[in-house]
């Protein structure tokens, strides 16, 4: 371990020892759920039923009673479809890639962000489950031997790569997030005194016991599994955008989709991220280990995403126009001016205009303000797939099938559903799991504790007596200077802060970087 | 032989490895370390050796992009050549393009699957598994450092104790194990 740049703002707060890290984030499940839990357990739930319901009738009476029509033969299902796998991205993103990057601030938020993800891609599952209209022949998708002859899927196309896809993603994610599950369950396992929960964490544990050797693996598992996490989330979303791009719609056939669709799940997902993180550190009082700080650098995603779909909406208009295809130029100039405006103005405002708000430090680290956006950009995410899917078909080529989508209530029914049977899994994940990783916390605690940086508390003198302790890394000095001096460019130092003990609360953290500004 | 077993608990990671590093200068082996989260460098002190899982994750993945190809070539090209809009499936070589994201997907899904199974029966960890942690407190906020007198033959209980004690100690247990 080597020490931290000062310049660097603490990533926990506050005076946390390592007894505190397991206190803070198995509170939650050891006290009582509060209020706000079952009421909100119980609309959720609620929304659910009611998808279901939504579900069973349309699987008993047929699609036709979705509002689809001879011309619109894929609206709302596929939106919603791309919208949540979309939403399903941040969590690997999150866990994979920023652990290859060594960032550490994902640690406040891998673990919630994970399971956004696992439940997210079951939620995007469930739609062409249910559009093929049989749900209960849904494993036909797989090359399975079968009673019809020789009768395999097609590796050609790319909704069958959209199965491969999905369902690694799915259960890789599962299988990565358990993994870092595992020594936390321990942790509680370790802790609990009701017999049931005892049993309940010690099945769940698996026998976790936390010796060198399995820290080791432990270590490694975590990087493979990121090393390959990493082009699997990459590719997921281009495969799905192989859905739209290899047809011959016009308004579909573009090669920008893959990075596109990247760059706009990420944006969403980081954007739900948000939404969820927000209301989570204030419910639990986590705040002092997810602070404006760690909203900021999710707001930087968002913005830099946020640029790169602004950057491909306008580059895919150009080259409508520029490509000198009629039929292209005409999809492009009728999502914007067509039957379907308000739709294209949505999402350009939502997605382009509105999250270019952040490059204004104050809005950036303003947690309300954060909110309000997160929300606009998860809007302005499902209206682009909206757009991209609808406008592009709702006008076939010849104008006697030219045609308007109106959802019915099953449309909304089921959309509003996998948001409740969501709500309610993610409800029950932050009511019974450690929502944050309690043992990676604890690794981080001693460079990027605000005790240990600043010397007070638990960490006071420890750099004193440490900060000469490793003759072995002398690479990484080297390249945590350059780092810091990169950082001073664009956060002004706050070395000589006093010491913020207790000092979590909402209120104080927004004062306090406000100071930062002064 | 009844066999004797010496816990000595830390309530640092950093002492935890000066202790280590302490009780290995004087030729002790160190059976185990239990620690609530991973301690960086001390596995070289106490002799651990470096994971060979990523080899396993590597071996696993190739093993799933041979399966795929002999799945696929079998399915699309042998069994039932599907022609689609004109597009006949012929060849494995000049079809592989299009085959390339499931050949990608099941690699993954195969290094992925794999290694995480393998990880968990290398460590014991399945579930209904027991815990095996000598003191729940391991995977809170304490370190305990594991001496077995089996693994020390050269050096008396006492002897073992005595220099346990020179460290930085917040508790000592010693076991029977039979």
């Amino acid at each position: 371990m080597h020490k931290e740049s000062d310049i660097r703002i603490p990533l926990i707060l506050g005076d946390k020892s390592y007894r505190d890290i397991t206190d803070d984030i198995i509170r939650p499940i050891e006290s009582k759920a509060p209020k706000g839990w079952y009421i909100l357990i119980s609309l959720s739930g609620l929304f659910a039923l009611w998808g279901v319901g939504c579900i069973v009738y349309l699987l008993g009476t047929g699609i036709g009673t979705w509002g689809l029509n001879k011309t619109v033969e894929w609206a709302w299902d596929i939106t919603n479809f791309v919208w949540w796998v979309g939403i399903g991205h941040a969590g690997t993103l999150i866990s994979a890639v920023l652990l290859l990057f060594r960032q550490k601030w994902r640690m406040a938020i891998n673990r919630a962000a994970e399971a956004m993800t696992i439940f997210a891609v079951m939620m995007a599952g469930l739609f062409p489950l249910i559009h093929m209209g049989r749900l209960w022949v849904g494993y036909w998708v797989f090359p399975l031997p079968n009673q019809f002859g020789s009768m395999w899927v097609n590796f050609n196309s790319p909704l069958l790569w959209d199965v491969f896809a999905i369902s690694t993603y799915f259960s890789v994610g599962l299988v990565f997030w358990y993994i870092g599950l595992i020594p936390d369950f321990a942790t509680i396992r370790d802790r609990v005194t009701k017999p049931v929960a005892k049993k309940a964490y010690s099945i769940l544990s698996f026998g976790w016991t936390g010796g060198a050797k399995a820290w080791n693996r432990f270590e490694i598992v975590s990087l493979v599994l990121a090393g390959l996490a990493t082009p699997l989330v990459f590719s997921v979303h281009s495969i799905v955008s192989f859905d739209f791009a290899t047809s011959v719609i016009p308004g579909w056939h573009t090669t920008i989709f893959p990075p596109y669709f990247v760059a706009g799940a990420v944006f969403s997902g980081f954007a739900m991220v948000q939404t969820l993180m927000l209301i989570l550190r204030k419910a639990f009082k986590l705040e002092a280990y997810l602070h404006t700080k760690h909203v900021e650098y999710m707001n930087i995603v968002i913005i830099t995403t946020g640029s790169i779909v602004g950057v491909a909406y306008i580059t895919e208009l150009f080259i409508s126009w520029y490509s000198g295809v009629e039929y292209e130029a005409y999809a492009f100039l009728n999502r914007a001016t067509g039957p379907y405006w308000w739709a294209y103005w949505s999402m350009m405002t939502c997605n382009v205009i509105s999250p270019q708000l952040f490059w204004f430090k104050k809005l950036r680290t303003s947690l309300t303000f954060t909110f309000i956006m997160s929300i606009i950009v998860n809007i302005g995410m499902w209206f682009e797939r909206f757009v991209i899917i609808v406008t592009s078909i709702h006008r076939d080529y010849v104008p006697s099938s030219w045609s308007y989508f109106h959802p019915t209530w099953v449309d909304i029914g089921v959309y509003v559903g996998t948001m409740g049977v969501f709500g309610v899994l993610y409800l029950l994940f932050a009511r019974y799991f450690p929502v944050m990783p309690i043992a990676e916390l604890k690794t981080i605690l001693k460079s990027s504790g605000a005790n240990f940086k600043q010397g007070y508390g638990h960490g006071a003198g420890y750099w004193d007596k440490h900060a000469h302790h490793d003759h072995d890394d002398h690479g990484s000095h080297h390249e945590s200077h350059i780092e810091a001096s990169v950082e001073t460019e664009t956060v002004p130092p706050v070395v000589a802060d006093p010491p913020v003990v207790e000092n979590t609360e909402e209120a104080s953290t927004e004062e306090e970087t406000k100071n930062e500004e002064e | 032989m009844a066999d004797k077993v010496i816990y000595a608990m830390y309530d640092d990671d950093d002492t935890t490895k000066d202790a280590a590093k302490h009780l290995v200068s004087k030729g002790v082996h160190v059976s185990e370390v239990y620690s609530p989260f991973p301690i960086h460098g001390i596995d070289p002190i106490i002799g651990v050796k470096h994971t060979r899982l990523g080899i396993n994750a590597f071996l696993y993945g190739i093993t799933g992009t041979m399966l795929a190809m002999i799945a696929i070539r079998f399915m699309m090209i042998q069994d039932w050549p599907m022609n689609i809009g004109g597009k006949p499936n012929f060849s494995f070589f000049y079809n592989i393009p299009s085959f390339v994201p499931i050949l990608f997907e099941f690699t993954v899904l195969c290094a992925a699957h794999g290694m995480a199974f393998t990880y968990l029966l290398r460590n014991k960890t399945l579930p209904g598994m027991p815990a095996r942690n000598p003191d729940p407190r391991t995977t809170d906020d304490r370190f305990v450092i594991e001496l077995k007198l089996e693994d020390n033959h050269g050096f008396t209980a006492e002897q073992l104790t005595a220099w346990v004690k020179e460290t930085e100690i917040v508790e000592l247990e010693e076991k029977v194990i039979k």
